[in-house]
């Protein structure tokens, strides 16, 4: 038995220096070949997008796979077009409703990690079972509710829309990063003089800052990418956000595809950049959020 | 908690006479607490009522109502939105296939992730590149991916039409079979493929985040006791899993039940009805009668109720929130 368990060590490390030292096995070819061909699929959609926006219209209706010229018009044309606009409302709903969810989410996260209060289980449960539902579900709800307190073709009404349904998100989140954090490190700060709130901004909050940003990232995304609210609340043209403008382009008789496409690539690629940040944030988070 | 102890352990030993004056206090402190905490939370769920309480029950009364083609309410309406929307010809078919795409969808979503995240999980060089290959449909909205498959799908000259045609899978560039989205045969097939491509990145994540869970030395044990690749993994990693599975399945199938723009960018839920799920078909029903689709919402805002019911009772949560 002593000697099995002597054993075991060596043989491992003899093998792990092979492949390290050797030619990489074909196990390990295999395995890098389909991660990267995989990689490729997932990213492919986004690359086509992005070439046929640089599509000179005249070789939109061709077969070959990559264009011969490539033209950045379609972008300049774009402005003329009054995308500004679009992606200015875009803009503030994301920036609102992120702002609006730090606002209301973290008091509340805060709260239940820390304290036991009557109504806590009822105001988790609550949470939660918003989590679970999405403005599709009660879309005519919705627009009655806010056609009856005359706030179609407000931004403020997008804004209350994406922070409600997203703050549950945020909640579970900041929730299991201050639970994480120990509570004697508030209690020593308030010892050194700090009062509640000056411990909660000094210790607790640093300490929580990649959850944060994780809940953040997580809502500005969401609000960003959302249609089908501002589609059914938002009909005057210059009101809508840029996802209700592309989709706009579609229903045109002659479809612009660089054009639309110029649009697609604005409204994509931010994302995509903003979500790689947070990318090594996101299995923690996770983690921390719904499958302790 | 720690309040709540000094506050009982100071009124335990308090004389007699103090009776009276006490129970003033306390009630003023009752008071305190718990308005206490409505500080803190009541923003959050002054917000949850606004926004998804509110529309709920404004949703539920609209099915009860006549509402005019211009909105207007016209009174009461009984049970007629609802017995309207049971007689619709398309109805039947509208619900088949709602639960077809959603079992379809995320069962292959789940076992293709599995997979995914088992490879992702390795350690190779690059790695960090392809996760954030991986994460892309993700963080793009749904609707331009589908709007990206739908001119991929153009006939003629579209991408994956070119490619399909460049490998020999398609005869005619310019045929009906080039029209993948315009026969019902092949367009639900293809919706189901860019709905499992966009679910892909968060279930993956999800099981990552799940395997990252499983402590190493559990593995350690197996090795040494000999147990062979596949069945560690089915003895061992699948039950660990088990959360991180159960999670993703939930909010899988409530994504893919409320999946909307994926349908209506591609084909609108046609050809005919044969591409709508009862979202879909909600939306169709609004700018028809107002009343019959918060009927079909109530429908299907009812199933959405029971799936949360159904995993609240599987994931026993409270135990994780304690």
């Amino acid at each position: 038995m002593a000697t099995l368990a002597a054993e075991m060590p060596a043989v491992t490390t003899r093998t792990a220096n092979k492949k390290r030292q050797g030619r990489p096995t074909w196990k390990t070819v295999v395995l890098v070949v389909s991660a990267y061909v995989v990689a490729f699929l997932f990213v492919f959609p986004y690359l086509d997008m992005f070439i046929t926006s640089l599509r000179p219209q005249s070789e939109l209706q061709t077969t070959s796979i990559l264009p011969g010229h490539y033209s950045w018009s379609s972008y300049s044309t774009l402005w003329k077009t009054g995308l500004g606009t679009n992606l200015k409302i875009t803009l503030m709903v994301s920036a609102g409703a992120t702002i609006l969810v730090l606002l209301v989410a973290m008091p509340a996260a805060y709260f239940t990690a820390r304290r036991r209060f009557r109504g806590r289980m009822a105001f988790l449960l609550l949470v939660l079972i918003t989590q679970m539902f999405q403005p599709t579900a009660m879309l005519v709800g919705i627009y009655r509710e806010f056609l009856s307190f005359h706030l179609l073709n407000s931004v403020w009404a997008l804004i209350l829309v994406n922070a409600g349904f997203n703050m549950a998100f945020a909640i579970w989140i900041l929730n299991a990063y201050f639970s994480s954090i120990p509570k004697e490190l508030e209690e020593a700060a308030m010892v050194e003089g700090s009062g509640r709130l000056g411990a909660l901004f000094r210790v607790t909050l640093p300490l929580a800052m990649p959850g944060v940003v994780t809940a953040l990232v997580f809502t500005f995304i969401a609000a960003w990418n959302e249609f089908i609210v501002a589609l059914t609340l938002m009909q005057t043209p210059d009101k809508q956000p840029l996802t209700v403008a592309i989709n706009g382009f579609i229903g045109a008789y002659n479809i612009e595809w660089q054009h639309l496409f110029a649009a697609s690539v604005i409204a994509t690629i931010p994302v995509i950049i903003l979500f790689a940040f947070i990318e090594r944030k996101v299995v923690s988070g996770l983690t921390a959020g719904s499958i302790k | 908690m720690s309040n709540a102890t000094a506050a009982s352990s100071a009124t335990g030993p308090a004389p007699a006479p103090a009776r009276a004056s006490r129970r003033k206090v306390s009630l003023r402190k009752r008071v305190v607490y718990a308005l206490g905490p409505l500080l803190w939370i009541g923003p959050a769920v002054g917000l949850i009522a606004f926004v998804v309480l509110w529309p709920v029950v404004v949703m539920v009364r609209t099915s009860f109502q006549k509402v005019s083609s211009y909105g207007e309410i016209k009174g009461s309406n009984g049970w007629r939105n609802f017995t309207n929307l049971f007689d619709e010809l398309a109805f039947k078919g509208v619900v088949e296939r709602t639960i077809i795409w959603v079992v379809v969808v995320v069962a292959l979503t789940m076992l293709i992730s599995l997979g995914l995240a088992q490879l992702f999980n390795q350690q190779f060089p690059g790695r960090r590149i392809t996760r954030w290959a991986l994460i892309a449909p993700w963080a793009a909205s749904v609707l331009m991916t589908a709007i990206v498959f739908k001119w991929m799908l153009t006939p003629g000259y579209g991408l994956i039409n070119v490619l399909l045609h460049d490998v020999g899978l398609l005869k005619d560039l310019n045929g009906a079979s080039a029209d993948p989205l315009g026969k019902a045969s092949t367009a639900m097939p293809w919706l189901i493929f860019v709905a499992i491509f966009v679910s892909l990145p968060f279930t993956t994540y999800t099981i990552m985040a799940g395997l990252s869970t499983i402590p190493g030395e559990v593995y350690e044990a197996a090795r040494v006791d000999g147990s062979s690749r596949w069945h560690t993994y089915r003895s061992i990693t699948l039950p660990l899993l088990r959360p991180a599975l159960t999670v993703a399945t939930l909010i899988n199938v409530m994504n893919v039940f409320n999946s909307f723009p994926i349908i209506w960018a591609m084909t609108h839920g046609q050809p005919g009805y044969t591409t709508t799920t009862t979202t879909v078909f909600m939306y169709i029903l609004k700018g028809k009668d107002l009343g019959e689709s918060a009927a079909m919402s109530v429908v299907n805002f009812g199933l959405v109720v029971i799936i949360v019911a159904l995993f609240l009772k599987i994931s026993r949560w409270k135990t994780e929130v304690d």
